[in-house]
């Protein structure tokens, strides 16, 4: 099998070449993804390889795109939504979530609805307010909906892949930060990586950091500084919400007796509660201390990048919420 | 809006014959689902076609049956009746039980049945119709040329996500027919309430789109007018807005109990007298197709059939527990509560 570095984003583009030439009913549509190239330059080059009948420019409106390729996922093509930002995604929530998400059930299983809609999710640099959502703890409370969170360029590429091919609506959330981000990737060979699997990517045997998305990339750094302070942290990177890999995640917190959740999303009520409240449930013999919970401010993104900082978690935060186990 | 005399009628007395039959069909099928939900049978909310018969009839009789797309919102038990689904399915799933078209987990609002083509059965006013509006982009980039039917209420028309899908459709030449069922009632705010401007069929003006407000009570004309805009979509692959004008006999659903907080008795008296199926009836017996003594034998024989539908769905058995988290995901079952 043969490994080449990519970027997060060629990941993502490569298996996107990759199942179009495959398939003729995978096809991508969204805002500025074909003539201008991707606002995030993903699907770059695809409106020239392929042209405008599979590489579809839309008008800026969410809903109205989301609502359409449902449809044409229910006459079986395999649609590929790239919304510009996840943040946008929030005027889509009834299409998503009341109809793509749905349709499965209430038609007692004669449709499914075999979508992605993938795009960058969490903050970047001083988009403000209204473009810095992490929607994923959003998606990933819908029943029907399958929500992932890769963080590294070879799971986008393999994950994307098993996206692609799956029947059902699937969540796939890019955070920006990880686009220029290089990996390598077993190529060549079609690599497919299952949902519901999480990757202890870390060994340790103090207490687990459990995280995904870019906050695994973070949770890395923070065990770095803390085994130069003779501290082993585990690094669990969840990778898919939903399904969720309980297991992994239990298992690495009945080793280490300690739990710290990491996500970006703001705190309170986001899905790194779901996970903190699960290893409760399942873990609470296991556990030395409290599980802790590190995420995002609860406060509207600010723009000035000094306060934007002080929202979106970093590795002195999850060092200081590890300090405070006792 | 032309008169039925000046329309040239093509269909055999055999045809007209199958055509009132299906109106009398939808008609006591609808006074069945009316009383099971007055008995407690069904429950949530329930929507009735009573008055606007011929509009299904006529649009489902012009296009090629099991082979186009059809989608509506929740006034849908009249297209899977006209389509063929097994209305004891219909009845069944009406009643939440385990025969039902999605055992029991859609009810009246949520009736599909795919085989057929069609896709529902919706309950967010508007939202369905960008739904139309794919499934006609999915028929058009497989190279096919079946045309879509989306309906939807005079309400649905002032929703932003309906004005997107006008839109993507007049951009991308998808062939698929918007039909504003103009019944003049969103729920219970009147058309002039709730549209700036009450010729809904103009909202297709701004997006280079054919547009026509049609009638929606003569069977002949309902007939004639969309055969004539079926073909221009198929042949064109482009779409259309169509205003098809109704009265809603009933109220919003079934829990609508006192339509005379928005209309009056008087008003409703006279919109009865346009009732399809009695001028229908009037053309047999004008035209020598059809004594009055055979019309009421068609209809107590309608009237059988609906009850036996009833009866038969009643033996169904209520969905068996073990069904609520199938059909969730193809794959996987859900997440597991409690």
């Amino acid at each position: 099998m043969p490994i080449e570095t990519l970027t997060y984003r060629e990941a993502i583009r490569t298996c996107i070449i990759e199942e179009m030439d495959a398939d003729d009913n995978v096809f991508v549509m969204g805002e500025d993804i074909g003539r201008y190239q991707g606002t995030f330059r993903v699907t770059q080059g695809l409106f020239d390889k392929y042209g405008p009948r599979r590489i579809i420019d839309t008008p800026i409106v969410e809903p109205g795109i989301v609502g359409i390729a449902t449809g044409a996922a229910m006459t079986g093509l395999r649609p590929i939504v790239e919304m510009m930002t996840m943040s946008f995604s929030i005027l889509a929530l009834d299409q998503t979530i009341n109809h793509a998400a749905k349709m499965y059930y209430m038609t007692g299983g004669q449709v499914s609805v075999p979508l992605v809609i993938r795009g960058p999710g969490g903050a970047a640099n001083q988009l403000s307010a209204q473009h810095s959502h992490s929607m994923e703890g959003w998606y990933a409370h819908v029943p029907g909906l399958k929500v992932v969170a890769p963080a590294f360029a070879e799971d986008a590429y393999g994950m994307l892949r098993t996206a692609i091919a799956d029947d059902n609506p699937v969540i796939f959330t890019e955070n920006p930060g990880l686009y220029a981000m290089k990996g390598e990737v077993r190529t060549g060979e079609k690599l497919s990586i299952p949902f519901g699997k999480a990757n202890v990517v870390r060994e340790g045997t103090d207490l687990s950091l459990i995280a995904y998305s870019r906050m695994v990339h973070v949770s890395l750094a923070a065990a770095e500084k803390l085994a130069e302070q003779g501290i082993s942290a585990e690094v669990v990177d969840v990778r898919s919400l939903l399904p969720l890999d309980e297991e992994t995640i239990f298992n690495s917190v009945r080793k280490t007796h300690r739990a710290v959740v990491v996500y970006e999303d703001w705190k309170s009520g986001g899905f790194g509660a779901e996970i903190a409240s699960r290893i409760g449930e399942h873990c609470f013999d296991d556990l030395d201390a409290p599980v802790g919970r590190v995420g995002g401010l609860n406060v509207p993104m600010p723009y000035v990048r000094s306060l934007e900082l002080l929202c979106i978690p970093n590795e002195n935060d999850v060092i200081e919420a590890v300090q405070k186990l006792k | 809006m032309a008169k039925p005399a000046q329309i040239e009628i093509k269909d055999s007395p055999a045809d007209i014959e199958r055509y009132y039959r299906e109106m009398l069909e939808i008609r006591a099928f609808e006074n069945r689902c009316n009383m099971v939900y007055r008995q407690g049978k069904a429950g949530g909310y329930l929507h009735v076609y009573i008055g606007m018969e011929a509009t299904a009839v006529g649009w489902l009789h012009a296009i090629r049956q099991g082979y186009d797309y059809i989608i509506t919102a929740y006034r849908d038990h009249a297209q899977p009746l006209l389509l063929g689904t097994d209305p004891v399915k219909i009845m069944a799933e009406i009643m939440g039980r385990k025969d039902g078209l999605s055992k029991g987990k859609g009810g009246s609002m949520h009736l599909y049945d795919i085989s057929r083509g069609f896709f529902g059965g919706w309950g967010i006013v508007g939202g369905h119709t960008p739904l139309g509006a794919g499934l006609a982009f999915g028929s058009k980039y497989k190279g096919e040329d079946r045309v879509t039917l989306c309906f939807l209420g005079d309400g649905a028309a002032n929703a932003g996500v309906f004005f997107e899908s006008l839109n993507m459709a007049a951009l991308w030449d998808l062939p698929v027919i918007f039909i504003i069922e103009n019944n003049e009632f969103a729920m219970g705010t009147r058309l002039e309430y709730h549209a700036a401007d009450t010729e809904l069929h103009k909202r297709g003006f701004p997006f280079g789109m054919k547009h026509e407000r049609v009638d929606g009570m003569d069977l002949f004309q309902v007939l004639s007018d969309a055969r004539r805009i079926v073909d221009y979509v198929r042949t064109e692959q482009k779409p259309v807005l169509i205003e098809i004008m109704n009265y809603r006999f009933a109220g919003h659903g079934a829990a609508d109990n006192d339509r005379q907080l928005y209309r009056t008795k008087e008003e409703e008296e006279e919109n009865f007298q346009r009732d399809p199926i009695k001028r229908l009836e009037k053309y047999l017996l004008d035209n020598n197709l059809m004594t009055q003594e055979k019309m009421e034998a068609i209809e107590a024989e309608i009237e059988d059939w609906a009850d036996n539908v009833l009866a038969e769905a009643d033996k169904s058995p209520f969905a068996d527990p073990s069904e609520v988290y199938t059909d969730v995901y193809t794959d996987m079952m859900p997440e597991v509560g409690h």
